[in-house]
């Protein structure tokens, strides 16, 4: 090094050590306060990813039995009696229950919600508009509990009638609509979980809407656009990352919801296409119906259904997150 | 109270295209306060009129009230009315969409439809009043061209319009307020965003389509105001009260031989 000086106006001298360039690290002394403040934060952190862990942990290790006896049939299997002596169970059933009741919630949340939230935004006025974000407020502070009655005693007798002629009328064409007996069904549990997912799903889309950039809306309306025109060239594909986003996260909500499903479902471990006939089980109603009653091996197999469960919720979320932050920094 | 004055002659011998725009004692307020006091304005068809005058006195506002953007300000109102051929925006006859699609609008802030291409964009406002063109390549070549835009996008049109710079996503919003056939043209300080090439270019445009479209232009440039208008009004807003038109006439007179003193400073650049 020291034959080769760097070269410059200014030459320097034989014995003058030649210094190498490195980033000088930058320190900077906290305050009290701050010292404090980040002590607190670090730990309210760190109880977040500690409960994560220690839940993670939990689940895997109790589910670890069930698992060692079932082996892969512990995916495929539809029965459920791990307490009896060489007895057959999995989650196969709990699987096909919560997904069919995710995606009928969501066939009714998704479309639902986008309205409210394109009403809200656009449409409402002006003095009902606050009044309307608050309702959806409070819907989301509604208990599932109580969704989950509502449903049973009101909503479904309600629609029992029409369920019927559907039923009678379509159930010789598509086989979705066969059933015979109607009331409990993974149409009707779909239905009442969608109620739960809407307010989530609205609140999140009404503000992902209202981020629309207004001079391009207005650059629509000064052409002689209608307001839905306005929304469908500017606000709706401004808001489809979003939108996605947002309902995926309605459909973690429906996945794990509980209340509706444990209350209204005649329970069933079977997988079947007939969407209204009585009958059916998710995971989480599943656990909840047979936690009390189990032994030892079973409550070990409720664990890793549960273990299922949330592995699949975590990844639906964190690909919610990735595809609402992308739109977000998209938008920007 | 002195809106009738004006008289309004409409029926102009059978010359250009485009229609007549006649604003009659229009006041506008936001909430409680009044920005803009008894303006009576009248833009013939193939005129260019100028709207000149300091920040804030109210040129924006009564542009947007010209074609019934002000109402979309929460508490925004307005009085008085405005005429197009004899007819008031504001009354039951015509629609307010029609309204909007033939009275047209260029914004200060360049606002294409960013995802969409540059072809959708020249063609969005016809598909947002639900018509089709008959031949939609041409009816984009022509937009582009009138708007002086086509040589620099022609290889690039199914390229989305948020791509471009600055500069010609205001022309391509001009190519996209002329799709629509409007019979006046209201253009915010079109300009404000462009180097001076563009704005060359947008001056040229303004000139070409006065003869189609009546053209309405905010500016705070005296020579732009000077080069493209022939009629021009200068508003000003004096401490605590709200925006008036202090003098309008011929853009020559009003900057030759300015009757108002207040104009004259204006006009001059000496004012505060
Ligand atoms: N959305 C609004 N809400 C409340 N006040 C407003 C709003 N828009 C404009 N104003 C007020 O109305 C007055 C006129 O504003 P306007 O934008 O019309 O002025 P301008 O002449 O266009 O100014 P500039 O040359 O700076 O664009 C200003 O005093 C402004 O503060
Ligand atoms: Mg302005």
């Amino acid at each position: 090094m020291d034959r080769n000086p760097p070269r410059g106006p200014i030459r320097e001298g034989p014995g003058t050590p030649v210094t190498t360039e490195t980033p000088r690290t930058i320190t900077a002394r906290l305050s009290r306060g701050d010292r404090v403040y980040r002590a607190v934060t670090t730990s309210a952190a760190a109880t977040v990813l500690v409960t994560i862990v220690l839940i993670t942990v939990f689940l895997v290790l109790t589910a670890i039995p069930a698992i060692q006896r079932a082996g892969w049939s512990f995916f495929t299997t539809t029965a459920w009696n791990p307490d009896e002596p060489s007895g057959r169970f999995g989650i196969a059933a709990m699987m096909y229950g919560t997904a069919v009741t995710g995606l009928i919630a969501m066939v009714f949340t998704v479309p639902i919600s986008i309205a409210t939230a394109v009403f809200i935004n656009e449409y409402a006025p002006r003095a009902l508009k606050g009044g309307l974000t608050t309702a959806v407020e409070v819907m989301a502070a509604i208990p599932s509990i109580i969704f989950a009655g509502w449903g049973l005693h009101v909503l479904i007798p309600f629609l029992d009638p029409m369920e019927k002629w559907a039923v009678d009328h379509l159930g010789g064409v598509f086989f979705v609509f066969e059933a015979r007996e109607i009331g409990s069904s993974f149409f009707n549990v779909g239905l009442v979980i969608s109620l739960m997912a809407i307010p989530i799903t609205t609140s999140i889309m009404r503000a992902v809407l209202a981020q629309a950039p207004r001079h391009e809306c207005e650059g629509a309306l000064a052409l002689g656009a209608t307001r839905w025109g306005m929304v469908r060239t500017v606000v709706l594909p401004f808001g489809r990352g979003g939108m996605i986003g947002a309902s995926m996260l309605g459909l973690g909500r429906a996945l794990g919801e509980t209340m509706a499903a444990t209350l209204i479902f005649s329970f069933a471990f079977e997988i079947k296409p007939r969407l209204f006939e009585n009958g059916g089980v998710t995971i989480a109603s599943g656990i909840a119906i047979y936690f009390k009653e189990s032994r030892e091996l079973g409550l070990s197999a409720l664990m890793a259904a549960g273990a299922a469960l949330f592995l699949v919720t975590f990844m639906i979320n964190l690909l919610a997150a990735r595809v609402v932050d992308r739109a977000e920094r998209a938008a920007r | 109270m002195t809106a009738d004055t004006q008289v309004t002659d409409t029926t102009d011998a059978p010359g250009p295209a485009g229609g007549t725009l006649d604003a009659v004692g229009v006041s506008a307020w936001f909430g409680q306060r009044k920005v803009l006091e008894q303006v009576d304005i009248v833009m013939n068809s193939g005129e260019v009129t100028a709207l000149i005058g300091p920040s804030g006195c109210g040129k924006s506002t009564f542009l947007r009230i010209l074609n019934r953007m002000h109402e979309l300000v929460p508490a925004a109102t307005l009085a008085g009315s405005v005429l197009l051929d004899g007819e008031d925006v504001y009354g039951t006859a015509l629609a307010l969409t029609e309204v909007r699609r033939r009275i047209g609008m260029v914004f200060q802030k360049p606002n294409p439809f960013p995802a969409m291409s540059i072809a959708d964009n020249v063609t969005a406002g016809l598909k947002l009043t639900g018509r089709r063109p008959a031949d939609r390549e041409a009816l984009v070549e022509e937009c582009l061209r009138r708007a002086s835009l086509w040589d620099e996008v022609r290889g690039r049109l199914t390229a989305p319009a948020g791509g471009l710079s600055g500069g010609q996503q205001q022309r391509l919003c001009i190519a996209r307020s002329l799709a629509v056939r409007p019979d006046v043209l209201l253009m915010d300080e079109p300009c404000s965003a462009l180097d001076p090439t563009s704005t060359r270019r947008v001056e040229e445009t303004i000139g070409e389509l006065k003869e189609q479209v009546t053209i309405v232009i905010v500016t705070h440039n005296m020579q732009q105001a000077q080069r493209v208008s022939q009629r021009c009004a200068f508003f000003l807003a004096e401490e605590d009260s709200p925006g008036r038109v202090v003098e309008q006439g011929p853009t020559e007179q009003v900057f030759q031989h300015p009757e108002d003193p207040r104009t004259a400073d204006y006009v001059n650049g000496r004012f505060g």
